[in-house]
């Protein structure tokens, strides 16, 4: 038994030892951040893996939030490559990258993403603006007997919000507000449908704090079910409950078209077509962020780079709209194309504050 | 006096009493009983509800669709790298022959979609393993599409509109021909078995998770056993009884009630930021399992120490053995069924546990089957999760197979202790 002991205790070392020097240098580039580009950035390593010499490399999904974190610790291969992100960088995480020496970094555009409002394809489909979706779920509305003043939100139904609407009780399964999807949610769709109330929209050049409370504030009373932020989960509950409306990534109403069917938003359907010309209003932008100082000592890094900026990967009929993501107009995307090859580098105070 | 067997009070004898009351407690009896069963028949409900939903669900994951094509490996093709040669090309001809009335871009493009995009890696394979077949034309079944695999089992509805469905009219025909010439046919999905994940379901398996569980638990059990079994012995064998006895065992059994995430915390702190030990590696999740482990193992090590009976160490003490001989030669070999029992249910937690490996990154996507203890991994409940969040239909079915993997593993490990324990276990 004593022998064992010391046995086991001799490999360990032997064991962490190697850990030591492993960690001195890394042969896969490692990449971190959103769940939303989460997809599309593992379909890009997986191709890049399988057809070049290089690794695979490594993908966390962390959240926009704290892939930025994480990327901007510092530079060493301790820290991650590349990070995805389902917004664009914010001022106050570029100052921290600076401040902890990642100076360098490339931002690059990769596509869009919608977010679409679905149901059962049981029930009718709904069509919706911006401004219903707003009443529906808001925390507080302007109170319908008219005035500038704000109340909890009374509606029930969603007949209650539009008299052209079914009188159908309102019910929405979203994610929680640590997801990326329910922030671009909320500004793009409830944001949107709040500004179409004139008060309201000018109080967003007076105060935008209390503009956002306003808008972007989600009702806690039961109209709005936050159902994890697993998309496949709110698929099955829509197909069970076909009074409700979910919400998620444009991705998964792509994969489940004969059980569910996505709301019109102001009158356009998200459908693949209308999310990349532009007219279908909740679409958001995805990105990723490249430490240059990177780009030298890990390998593979500028093959990753071609790989996910090629027009295969990223085109019109690329591999990722297959996927579900929405590829950017042809001159957006020769505009990051070059840019990934000329390495330009982001400026903090090109950041809206 | 009274008389024996009558009561004081009116007369009635106390066996008429216990008699009248009979009736009832046989009755609450029965109740208690059935409340017992009641019980386990829930249980056992949920437990095979459970079952039953995962293996209906994801027992059709151990088959997957293949198409055979005939493949003409064409020397003008392959010529130059065979590594990046466009095998995709070989395919795509194979198929077109095969439907020789199929024209248009649209229609060409859809036919091609039929075979999985991982069919030109597995070409790539055969032509590096052999040169020979540059130039031969063979039968090859390659992988089909994911779609196509989901619309072969039953999973996509087939009778509503061309437009609300992920194949086309025309792929669902052709689906039928290949079947009606036998050319499409599931099989066997060996490469559930021998891949790691991917995005392709097709293509995605679980020996990378299972290789990366197998590094963390052999970290695990290396530190935790001999740490766990050290502990138990000096404070069951050696340690005085004091306030500072009492303060380490009220802590131990407090460590074991820890939420698990906690230790993953620990872990990014000490590990990682202080160490500086790799993210994402077997080593690191070992480590932080270790912590979680060792309250089980110390606790079940020291309650298989206590039900060695005090004779066995007075013997070995009276025939003038010293203490590390009574405890390393009589009382460790009778305790360590026990402690190996103890050690397996430790490890089996680990096994399942996911929410510490969250915070060290070990919830990632890895391609590459990890191949040592610092090589990025994942383990298998971590494997669950990544798929069960997938948009792709046919990961429902992978998600499913993955856990009846992972509950295979627990159900041999937990039979294992049960073995043990009937095999080497002594009453006294």
């Amino acid at each position: 038994m004593l022998k064992k002991v010391i046995v086991s205790v001799a490999i360990l070392s032997l064991v962490l030892a190697a850990g030591m020097a492993n960690a001195a240098g890394r042969d896969y580039i490692s990449i971190v951040g959103s769940s939303t580009v989460y997809p599309f950035a593992t379909v890009v390593a997986e191709q890049f893996g399988k057809s070049t010499k290089f690794k695979t490399p490594k993908i966390e999904s962390t959240g926009s939030g704290g892939g930025l974190k994480l990327f901007c610790a510092g530079v060493g291969v301790e820290h991650p490559d590349i990070t995805n992100a389902s917004r664009r960088i914010k001022a106050s995480e570029c100052a921290r990258c600076a401040k902890n020496g990642v100076t360098d970094v490339i931002e690059v555009k990769v596509g869009y993403d919608g977010i679409v409002l679905a149901n059962s394809k049981k029930a009718k489909p709904f069509n919706l603006t911006r401004k219903d979706i707003y009443l529906a779920l808001a925390k507080q509305v302007p109170d319908p007997a008219g005035g500038e003043k704000l109340i909890p939100n009374p509606y029930k139904t969603w007949k209650d919000v539009n008299p052209s609407l079914p009188a159908v009780k309102i019910e929405v399964l979203g994610p929680p507000p640590t997801s990326g999807t329910r922030d671009a949610f909320a500004e793009l769709a409830m944001g949107g449908g709040a500004k179409k109330i004139k008060w309201i929209k000018a109080l967003k050049k007076k105060n935008k704090k209390a503009f956002k409370k306003i808008a972007y504030t989600v009702r806690e009373d039961g109209a709005y079910v936050e159902a994890g932020e697993n998309d496949n989960l709110i698929v099955q509950k829509l197909v069970a409950n076909p009074n409700a409306l979910g919400v998620f990534g444009f991705s998964f109403l792509d994969q489940n078209t004969d059980k569910i069917q996505g709301s019109k938003v102001d009158g356009v359907s998200p459908t693949f077509e209308n999310i990349a010309k532009g007219t279908y209003p909740v679409s958001r932008p995805l990105f990723f962020y490249v430490k240059k100082a990177h780009i030298e000592s890990i390998p593979g890094m500028k093959e990753y780079l071609a790989e996910f900026t090629s027009e295969k990967a990223w085109g019109n009929d690329g591999y990722l709209s297959e996927k579900g993501m929405i590829p950017m107009p042809d001159k957006e995307r020769g505009k990051f194309a070059e840019d990934v090859k000329t390495l330009s580098i982001l400026s903090c105070g090109d950041l809206k504050k | 006096m009274n008389k024996p067997g009558q009561a004081a009070n009116g007369g009635q004898r106390p066996i008429d009493i216990v008699k009248g009351g009979m009736v009832r407690r046989h009755r609450a009896e029965r109740r208690f009983k059935i409340y017992g069963l009641s019980a386990i028949v829930l249980s056992l409900a949920f437990l095979s509800f459970l079952l039953i939903s995962i293996v209906s669900q994801g027992y059709s994951a151990f088959q997957q669709t293949y198409i055979k094509l005939e493949i003409n490996f064409d020397q003008n093709v392959l010529s130059g790298n065979l590594a990046t040669a466009n095998y995709q090309a070989l395919v795509k001809k194979a198929l077109y022959k095969l439907f020789p009335d199929v024209k248009g871009r649209g229609d060409k493009r859809h036919l091609a979609k039929l075979v999985s995009p991982g069919a030109s890696f597995d070409l790539r394979k055969m032509v590096l393993a052999d040169r020979h077949i540059i130039g031969t034309t063979r039968e090859v079944w390659l992988p089909a599409n994911d779609d196509v695999d989901m619309a072969v089992k039953g999973h996509y509805r087939r009778d509503v509109a061309e437009s609300e469905r992920r194949l086309t009219d025309k792929q669902l025909a052709w689906i039928d021909v290949l079947e009606h010439r036998q050319r499409l046919e599931k099989r066997f999905n060996v490469t559930f078995f021998t891949a790691g994940d991917s995005r392709e379901p097709e293509q995605a398996g679980i020996l990378g998770a299972a290789m990366g569980s197998f590094y963390t638990l052999i970290v695990t059990l290396v530190l935790s056993f001999p740490i766990g079994v050290a502990a138990a012995i000096y404070l069951e064998e050696f340690a005085p009884t004091n306030k500072w006895t009492d303060l380490i065992e009220v802590n131990i059994n407090n460590l074991a009630a820890v939420p698990s995430i906690v230790f993953g915390l620990l872990g990014l702190a000490v590990f990682l930021n202080f160490f500086g030990l790799p993210r994402s590696a077997p080593l690191v999740g070992g480590l932080v399992l270790t912590l979680m482990t060792l309250p089980t193992i110390i606790i079940a090590s020291r309650a298989a120490l206590k039900s060695v009976p005090p004779s066995i160490r007075e013997a070995a003490l009276g025939i003038g053995s010293s203490k590390m001989q009574m405890v390393l030669n009589h009382v460790l070999p009778l305790a360590m069924p026990g402690m190996l029992t103890g050690t397996i249910i430790g490890m089996a937690q680990a096994l399942g546990e996911t929410a510490p490996l969250l915070m060290i990154g070990m919830v990632a996507f890895i391609v590459d089957i990890p191949a040592g203890f610092t090589d990025p991994a994942t383990v298998l409940p971590v494997q669950i999760y990544l798929w069960a969040d997938s948009p792709e239909r046919a990961f429902v079915e992978r998600t499913s197979a993955a856990i009846m993997v992972l509950l295979a593993f627990l159900i041999a490990m937990n039979l294992v202790a049960i073995l043990l324990r009937k095999r080497f276990e002594r009453r006294w």
